[in-house]
Formats: structure tokens, sequence, C-alpha cells
């Protein structure tokens, strides 16, 4: 006997306490006075994540969506719905789309994420080229091939918009249109897939998901800038993206879609797989080309513009692989279709990794101008375990961080800017109020520090002398005084720097500075962190009128710094404390806090 | 294989449109398809893939095609099967372990109804706008 109906209800903590699970109670026990518990499964589900308009019950196959549900609306919704497939329209989302079975595609809610870049990931095989070609996959290449002039490809991606998603932003279409405009002979076209940047996972999820958008927005590429050989840069670290590539790559040369003479069209394009041994420097345009050479990557002074002379002196494209995914897209849809979407400078879609202390984490795909709070609250779902919301961070260790007043920017290349960050990449990081804003600023430092190539001074010293004040604050021995050299050194490295690495290292610091000056007061003033994150100016106490004298914690204590008899009041030894919080787990009266 | 023509892979696209759109390769009409991208895999989606292929092996079902798949976007609820059943709404699962993808065979595709508290309704690849 198969179903013919089931009733989903939500089944996440929201929506239980607001009833949930009577109502799962209450449809089985009716469904079964009514016999039709063998035509109807109810079934429990994990957080349908619209929990402010909680309890939600959907039905299937109808998709029918309902919300506020009450245990005393159950009867409707069998009498009506079930049994008679009528929708119960007081009880949908919006009552005016009531009318026709209102299913989860029409609430705006579900509506956010728009994927263009992601059109295929989590639908394909990846391992398979026909499932790419089932849906549109090199269709975009006919039509470049045998329809189009490089120019009109050059100017179809002008007319688009589309810039670089690398993290700077430059019009693609003008990088394409210089490597163009130089004289005919070897030119190159590199996919930049060196993705470094902490937290961020989009390029690699697009490559394990549809390797194949990317070879044929490399052949349109090629063609339009009049390169006949590419080379795909990924990090050594993505060994299933890599996989996924050399299998793509084999089986579009197998069939004739790269290689001599593509479809007849008489356009070779080949590609090679170069792999970047995890230098953070190496995602830089000309510090990546050294490294392709088989040199040590680091950057040089620009221009001359990689579009001028890159790879082995030649005009060279550089590309990053959430951009080429925008581009068979773009050639199918037209650019007056793609320019449509986005904010009035930024065209197009963002994919964001969404990750911190968010609800939903995961990979995301939005228009450009939506707001960071409809990323956070509506599609990540909140900030995890009831805590509060601190501050986000775009672009990884070259973008800034962005506090709460700023919630409702809507994001593009220059808003971000204007608030101190940059897109960066795409990396999304949520923090909540038990994160330290000077703990944060080391952790990027760090990063940079370590990944610094050492070419340019700025960099090179400015960095590292940053960090050496970070550490000082973080310690307790900041003055008001390394305020002012901190904020004279980021000026200096962001002017001076020879590469985007120097010139944005300081920006975890400087937005830091300019939104939480407080934060960095009350570390020198008070020898205070609020998170608790600074161990150093963590103090443990132990409260006389609570202990009773188990010793507990003086045996459990790693460093011998408690000192106490059986039911005497014990002592913290401040000197040989090191504020590990062995005590505090342990004590079973609360008698030890820090602060 | 042979190199393509224009005309082959134009001729391709359409046999495999249908070929989708019908769910339908070699007598094949339930597919269960599995998120296999390093977010998948970190999560248990080897296991998870491995236990469906020995159930549906142990049970000699022969009609139930295994896909992988990318990421979806759903990391916060790897792995993630995605099960498509003739007659049955589309659904996707979250946080399956080689127990719940013994349930998927057992209860989902063999008796046609679905899994208590593992059904993964986010806004997804089946309800997000798409290009």
């Amino acid at each position: 006997m198969a179903y013919q109906s089931y009733v989903l209800v939500c089944g996440g903590t929201a929506c239980c306490s607001g009833g949930g699970d009577r109502i799962v109670e209450e449809f089985k026990r009716q469904l079964k006075e009514q016999n039709l518990d063998e035509t109807v499964q109810v079934v429990a589900t994990g957080c349908l994540g619209f929990c402010e308009q909680g309890p939600i019950v959907k039905i299937l196959p109808q998709g029918t969506f309902y919300v506020q549900v009450k245990a005393e609306d159950v009867k409707e919704i069998i009498a009506e719905h079930l049994v008679k497939g009528r929708v119960v329209q007081r009880l949908c989302y919006d009552p005016e789309q009531a009318k026709k079975l209102v299913a989860e595609a029409n609430i705006p809610f579900y509506q956010k994420q728009y994927r263009i870049v992601l059109r295929n990931c989590g639908v394909i095989d990846p391992e398979k080229i026909e499932d790419y070609i089932a849906r549109d996959g090199y269709k975009a290449i006919e039509k470049v091939l045998f329809e189009m002039t490089p120019e009109q490809v050059v100017d179809e991606m002008l007319k688009s918009g589309l810039r670089g998603r690398g993290g700077a932003g430059f019009p693609t279409g003008m990088k394409w249109k210089f490597a163009q405009q130089q004289p005919k002979g070897q030119k190159y076209m590199v996919c930049n897939a060196d993705e470094g940047d902490p937290g961020a996972y989009m390029d690699r999820s697009t490559l394990e998901g549809d390797p194949h958008s990317v070879l044929e927005a490399m052949i349109i590429a090629g063609y339009a800038i009049g390169a006949t050989k590419g080379f795909i840069y990924i990090r050594a670290e993505y060994p299933l993206a890599i996989h996924r590539l050399q299998v793509a790559i084999k089986q579009a040369t197998e069939l004739g879609l790269l290689g001599k003479d593509i479809l007849g069209s008489g356009f070779d394009f080949e590609i090679e797989l170069r792999f970047g041994a995890g230098a953070f420097v190496c995602g830089e345009e000309t510090a990546l080309l050294q490294s392709i050479e088989g040199l040590r990557g680091m950057p040089r002074p620009r221009p001359p513009f990689p579009a001028v002379k890159g790879l082995w002196g030649r005009p060279t494209v550089i590309n990053n692989i959430e951009t080429l995914a925008n581009i068979p897209v773009i050639i199918n849809k037209g650019a007056e279709w793609f320019s449509k979407i986005g904010t009035a400078t930024t065209k197009g879609t963002k994919v964001f990794a969404l990750t911190g202390k968010v609800n939903n984490s995961g990979l995301i795909e939005v228009p450009m101008g939506t707001t960071l709070r409809e990323i956070i609250f509506d599609i990540g779902g909140g900030i995890r375990g009831g805590h509060q919301f601190k501050a986000a961070q775009t672009g990884g260790p070259s973008g800034g961080i962005i506090p709460p007043q700023f919630l409702d920017t809507p994001i593009d290349y220059e808003s971000l800017a204007k608030i101190g960050s940059i897109m960066g990449s795409g990396g999304l990081i949520v923090m909540d109020e038990t994160d330290c804003v000077v703990d944060i600023a080391k952790f990027y430092l760090d990063f940079t520090v370590d990944e610094s190539c050492g070419k340019c001074a700025p960099c090179r010293i400015g960095g590292r002398k940053l960090l050496n004040y970070l550490n000082k604050i973080a310690e307790g021995r900041g003055t008001e005084q390394d305020i002012v050299d901190m904020q004279q050194i980021c000026d200096a490295m962001n002017k001076a720097s020879l590469c985007g690495l120097g010139q944005t290292a300081s920006n975890p610091v400087r937005s830091t500075l300019r939104y939480f000056m407080d934060e960095y007061l009350e570390h020198i003033k008070d020898k205070k962190c609020r998170s608790g994150k600074c161990s150093k100016l963590v103090a443990y106490k132990i409260d006389p009128a609570k202990c009773k004298g188990c010793t507990m914690c003086a045996r459990k204590c790693p460093a011998g710094a408690i000192t106490g008899t059986v039911k005497q009041l014990h002592v913290i030894d401040r000197a040989k404390c090191v504020k590990c919080g062995a005590c505090e787990a342990t004590c079973k009266f609360g008698a030890i806090s820090h602060g | 294989m042979a190199k393509l023509t224009l005309e082959d892979l134009r001729r391709m696209r359409g046999e495999k449109q249908k070929a989708m759109e019908m769910r339908d390769s070699s007598n094949k009409d339930v597919q269960v398809i599995v998120g296999m991208g390093t977010c998948g895999i970190a999560a248990g989606a080897k296991d998870t893939f491995t236990a469906l292929v020995d159930t549906l092996t142990e049970k000699g079902l022969t009609n139930v095609l295994i896909r992988q798949t990318g990421c979806m976007g759903l990391c916060h609820s790897e792995p993630t099967v995605e099960v498509v059943v003739p007659g049955m709404p589309t659904v996707i699962y979250g946080h399956v372990d080689a127990a719940t993808a013994k349930d998927i065979v057992a209860k989902h595709i063999v008796g046609h109804e679905l899994i208590e508290g593992k059904i993964l309704d986010k806004p997804s690849i089946d309800i997000v706008k798409n290009a």
C-alpha cells in the first residue's frame, strides 16, 4: 500500500516549543480514526528553516506550506486538504496567493538564493560529461565558435558588467579586451583556483560539483583573446577537485571539446593543470604566474599588467573560478539578462561560504545587493545557540570586520569598501559576543605574517610589527600610544606594499580599531577582555562563600596553583595560574569564576 | 570515443536531456543521489554510499540508480542524500549515516514511506531559482 500524501511537520526546536509535537500526534490520531493512516504518512522533519512563522506543516506532493499551525487546525487540514483536495487558505503563508497551491518557491524567504555559478552543483554527476551536456553544457561554445567573432565575445562580456570574483572586482571584459588588442602570437588563458582565505571554499565546491563549466569558460576566453593554451593553477590541498578536473579534461578531450579543431571549427585549445604548494601569495596574479613558470611565487610590480606581459612574457588573462563559471550562462542567456541582476555597479550574483557562529553554515549564492541581514538571519538561520550577533568578516585576511550597524548594507564591491571591508573571494565568517576583536585581528595578522613572501619591506616588517603590538595588547601590556603607532603602520602598509597581500593585510586591524575601539581600550586600560578569549587577561578566583574545601580543583590544577586543605577555603596563586579553566570546569559548587 | 562534430553534440544534448527528464536510464526508475563534495565526504558520505550499495545488493534491487553529485550548499547537514522515486515527492535527507542509508532503502524505496526526523527541506536545489 503506497501512501498518497505526506504530511511533514517541522520538528525543529522552535516549532516543537510552539506545539509542533502535539500537531504530529493530532495528525496521527485523527488520520487513524478516519482510516486514512494507510494513505497519508505523517513525518516529523528537521528544522524547515522558517522558525518565525512556526509551527510549519507542509503537505506533499503538492508542496503546500502552512504556517502558524495549531493542534486545533489539524481537523480542518485533514477534512479540507487531504480529503477534498482544497487548500486551507487562512493557514497559508500568503493568503493572496492561496488560490494557487502555495509552494515554497512562492515564499520570499526561499527566494533569496539565485544560482548561476552553482547551477549544476548538487544536481549533476560531476564525473559525467553527459550530465553537463544535458544541462545546456558546451552550448555556449557552439554559439561562440560558430556564430560570434572574438570581438563580439569581448563586447558581450563588457555589456554584461561581469567583474572579477577573485576579490578586486576588475571588469572581466576589459581584461579580455586588453589581451585581445595585443599583437597576435602566443597568448595564455589562466584560471586562478588558488583559493586560500581561511573559511572560504566556494571555488573548491564549484570545481568539485561542476568542473566542465570552468573548462567551457576557458575555451570561450581563449577564443576571445586568441589563446590556444590554458593553465589551471590549483592548490594541491584540493585532491578531490583536482581529480574531478582531470576526469573532466580527459572526457572533454576524448569528445574533441578540447584539443585540435574543436567541433570542426578550426579553433585549437588545450588545458594543463599546475599544482600550487599552498602559498597564500600565489593567489596574487603576478606571483601565480611566476609559480606556473616554476619560479618562486613572488609578486612583481605592475604595470606591465599580465594582459600585456604575463606568462613567459606573453599576454595572459587570469580569471578566477567563480568568474569563469558565470561565463557560459552569460553567453547562453545574453549580456542583457545578466546585467539586470544585481546592483547599479555590481552585476550578477555572489557565492559565499557562510561559516562561523551561524545555524546553517553552507554554500549560498545570492544576487548582488542582498543585505548581510538577509544572508545571516534568513538564509543562515541566525546565530547559533541564541547568542548575539557581534560582527561579520568578509574577504578573509584582506577583508574587514563589519559591525551590527551595517547589517542592512546591500552587498556590492563599492558598499563593502565604503564600510572598510572588501568583497574578497567570498568567505563570510559570522561572530558572536564570545569572540574578541583583538583576538580576531591577531588571528588574521598571524596568518598574513606567515604568508608574506618577504619581498617588500612594508609587508614583511609592518605585518610583524602590527602582530607584536596586538600580542602586547592581548597580554595586557598595551599602551594608548600603541594604537596611534598601529594606525600609522596600517597606513604605510596600505600605501607602500607591492601587492594586494600587503596592501590589505592591515584591514582586519583598521576595521576593528574603527568599530571596536572601546574593546581595545578595555584591554589596555582595564586589562580586561570581555569575551575571555585573551587568556593572559583572564583571572580565576574562588568565591569564599561557595567553596566547600572539597580539594577537587587543587587536584585538577596542572600548574599546582591552587592551595588549601580539606574543608578549608582554597586559594588560587595568580602567578602560577596558566588560565586553563580546568578548575572552573571541575568545581561542583560553582565557586570558581573568571573575569 | 570518437570526436564530436557540432551535430553530434546537439544530438547528444537532446538525447541526454530526454533521459534526464524521464529519470530513466536503462530501466532504473529510482534514483539515489549522494552529495560527494569535500564537505560530504568529510562528514562520512563514503560510508553512506557504501551502505546504500550494500543494502541494495543485499535486497536484490536492480531498478535503483545510485549517483553522486557535488555540494548542494547544505554543508551543515552533510552527508545529504536525494531520493527520487516515481509517484513520490522528491526528498532530500540530511545527516545520513550508514543506518539511515539502510532505512532509506528499506523504508523509502521499498516501503514508499518517508523517514522520521531526517528530511531536510531547506531552500535547496528544487526550490531556489536556477539560471
